[in-house]
């Protein structure tokens, strides 16, 4: 057991260090403005260019096949300097990967890798929420293409995206289970529109929501098999759920030390807000030892499991704790305007115990497939 | 970076948790069994984990990794047994490069649980079932000194661990050489992240007897833990005690790897997460187990009061988070 950097580690965030470092103030972002957002593509393509995204995916598809302990060094040395964290695209890229044929892979993989290619995830729909299952949006099949229609919504750079990897239903006659296809379908067509979603904290930029009205997608375009659509959705949500995968520790602490420099330097700090801020360092450098021993795991081979609830709850108590230390140090200065970062900081993370499952779900998960409790 | 323990360090916490399956108290009433406790006793001293912590000023014979393993195991079945006292005794006097000999050791707290006490203090020593000797500073806190224990311990808050009150008058003898600052903080590392080990073990040991019995008490013509109410209770619990064993994880290992200040602070985050999580999750294995959770024969509470014990020990959550905010930014500072 070492938590410390192994000398090839220690060489390999020396490089990202002075990668960072020459590569301008211009990195520095709050993921709580509009221009972030349409700031992630570039960010993407820089990061896969100078060698510091994709590092643990095979290299045939882009990338360059490293254990996953290098993706931590990634996350701390971007928060350190105060940079966007990386993509995350690794659960689609696990969804491709897992599901889809060579021809498939080979086809998809390299652009959602390099970010030549932006993809938004079409699953949630208006009726279909935690209930993903009862997804109502059809693909029927029509010569040598598919035609689809419905709704989709909690689309992620849906304005941005070249692809969306739809879920739609493909033989409605089964149980609803098993009527799920999936399919890569190209955005820029008449057949879809996408208009954005304004969140609590103002934010326009990072969801859409999707219709598709007789939008057109080639039949050779299907993800996996026929009706392999519920065990694709089921391995990217579960991919969705880790903060391994996400690198939010890392954000995490940044915002905690930028608290830390504020209470330093403010005229009055109350025993309550100290108690906030303590115990959001707390959960965030909890949050940055539990992804250590995840990561770790992996060397062993650990494959992905009911675990990723674990640390999904664990993740969003996490972001919930340094919200509420941002509102306890930030609400008042947001009362007649100003920045209103920390509120925002605040609002944004109250959306961590929905997406990418809810909290109730990822506890139904926990209680049934880890702890073993009966269903009802 | 590699969290991962090792084949051995595996291996050791198998070894502990058969212990504990096979001679610690599975139910209440076994807490009056002399017999298997002192099998219990002599397991564990032919074990050799109490000797864990001895060796040479310079390193110990385990590390900071195995004595946590072995203190969490022993805590997943609420051994009534001494491992904490003697471990922390043995590395103090390790510290001094004190002779090693055959007298049973512990170690005297101040009356507050928070440090070790010193001459003229109210005093407690923790682990009072063998010891003859508790371990505390002279007056200074520049050396070691020996307290004499007369009595042994009582039940207090916590069933499974006894302690006794030292009278201020108790006779001491000095031992080993000068302890340096230094040295008493890596020590305190140590014994605020076994603590810690304690809390993560107690956790794990009401979460298997409450979900056990969630699977087997039926109401409404179903098993409890079918209906959500009561698995959400559950799932959060487990996901507690994960989260505060990754934390416990780095501090165990902090503690010979990295300069003191910075081990105390892995401890201080171990210990203020795992103590908040830790009641939170006994007082869950209460309310899953309803009227009968709330009664002397039921495990939850023996869990309860040992998680009680060993939040107090060497600081409970408040006092190691404003450890934290003091270190990180200064703490609360400008009240009138």
């Amino acid at each position: 057991m070492d938590f410390r950097d192994a000398p090839d580690e220690a060489e390999f965030r020396t490089r990202i260090r002075s990668w960072l470092s020459d590569r301008g103030a211009d990195i520095k972002r709050s993921h709580t403005d509009d221009s972030y957002w349409t700031f992630l593509g570039q960010w993407h393509q820089e990061l896969y260019d100078a060698g510091f995204f994709a590092l643990t995916w095979p290299e045939r598809y882009g990338g360059r096949a490293l254990p996953s302990v290098y993706e931590v060094i990634v996350d701390e040395e971007l928060a350190a300097a105060g940079a966007p964290p990386k993509p995350s695209l690794g659960y689609l890229i696990q969804g491709i990967s897992r599901h889809g044929s060579e021809e498939t892979k080979d086809r998809f993989l390299p652009g959602l890798i390099n970010g030549r290619a932006r993809w938004c995830q079409g699953f949630s729909e208006p009726d279909a929420g935690s209930d993903l299952a009862a997804l109502r949006t059809t693909a029927v099949r029509d010569g040598d293409e598919f035609v689809i229609n419905g709704h989709k919504i909690w689309t992620s750079y849906s304005d941005v995206a070249d692809w969306c990897l739809v879920l739609a239903r493909t033989d409605p006659d089964v149980p609803k289970h098993k009527g799920i296809s999936a399919f890569a379908v190209p955005m820029q067509q008449a057949g879809i529109e996408q208009r954005p979603l304004r969140m609590i904290n103002g934010i326009t930029t990072e969801f859409g929501q999707v219709s598709f009205d007789d939008a057109r997608v080639p039949a050779e375009n299907m993800i996996g098999r026929p009706g392999e659509g519920w065990p694709l959705a089921m391995t990217v949500v579960s991919h969705e759920r880790e903060p391994a995968e996400l690198g939010f520790a890392s954000r995490y602490l940044k915002m905690v030390r930028e608290l830390e420099d504020r209470a330093r330097t403010a005229p009055v700090i109350g025993h309550r807000q100290a108690d906030e801020l303590a115990w959001a360092y707390v959960q965030a450098e909890m949050l940055r030892l539990h992804t250590a021993r995840r990561l770790s795991e992996r060397l062993d081979g650990v494959t992905h499991g009911p675990g990723g609830s674990v640390d999904k709850l664990l993740m969003t108590w996490a972001e919930q704790a340094v919200g509420h230390a941002a509102l306890s140090l930030g609400c008042a200065e947001a009362v007649v305007g100003g920045s209103g970062e920390l509120l925002d900081f605040y609002l944004y993370s109250r959306a961590q115990s929905v997406m990418g499952g809810t909290s109730q779900i990822q506890k139904n998960i926990i209680a049934t497939r880890i702890l073993g409790l009966p269903t009802s | 970076m590699d969290a991962r323990p090792t084949t051995e360090q595996r291996e050791l916490v198998e070894a502990a948790d058969r212990l504990g399956r096979r001679l610690g108290p599975g139910s209440v009433g076994d807490l009056d069994d002399g017999e298997r406790r002192a099998r219990l006793d002599s397991a564990l001293g032919q074990a050799g984990w109490r000797d864990l912590r001895t060796g040479t000023p310079e390193a110990p014979i385990a590390s900071g990794v195995e004595a946590a393993l072995v203190v969490r195991s022993l805590a997943r079945r609420a051994c009534d047994v001494d491992i904490l006292g003697p471990l922390l005794a043995a590395d103090l006097l390790r510290s001094a490069d004190a002779p090693e000999d055959e007298v049973v050791r512990t170690v005297a707290v101040r009356a507050d649980l928070r440090g070790l006490a010193r001459i003229g203090d109210q005093a407690i020593a923790i682990d009072a079932v063998r010891a003859t000797e508790a371990i505390g500073l002279d007056a200074s806190g520049t050396s070691l000194v020996a307290f004499a224990v007369q009595e042994r311990g009582v039940d207090g808050i916590d069933l499974t661990r006894p302690a006794v009150a030292l009278s201020p008058a108790s006779s001491w003898t000095p031992l080993g050489k000068p302890i340096t600052d230094g040295q008493l903080r890596s020590w305190t590392a140590l014994a605020v992240t076994l603590t810690t080990a304690d809390l993560v073990g107690s956790m794990e040991g009401a979460i298997e007897l409450s979900t056990g019995y969630a699977k087997d008490r039926r109401q409404y013509g179903a098993a409890i833990g079918s209906y959500q109410a009561v698995q959400h209770l559950l799932a959060e619990a487990h996901t507690l005690a994960e989260g505060a064993a990754s934390a416990l994880q780095h501090a165990a290992w902090a503690v010979d790897e990295l300069p003191d200040d910075d081990a105390l602070d892995a401890a201080a985050v171990a210990k203020a997460y795992a103590a908040r999580a830790a009641r939170t999750v006994c007082e869950t294995a209460i309310q899953v187990h309803g009227g009968i959770g709330n009664t002397w024969e039921c495990m939850a509470h023996v869990f309860l009061r040992r998680v009680l014990l060993s939040t107090e020990l060497f600081g409970d959550d408040a006092a190691h988070l404003a450890r934290l905010s003091a270190r990180r930014w200064g703490g609360p500072h400008g009240l009138s």
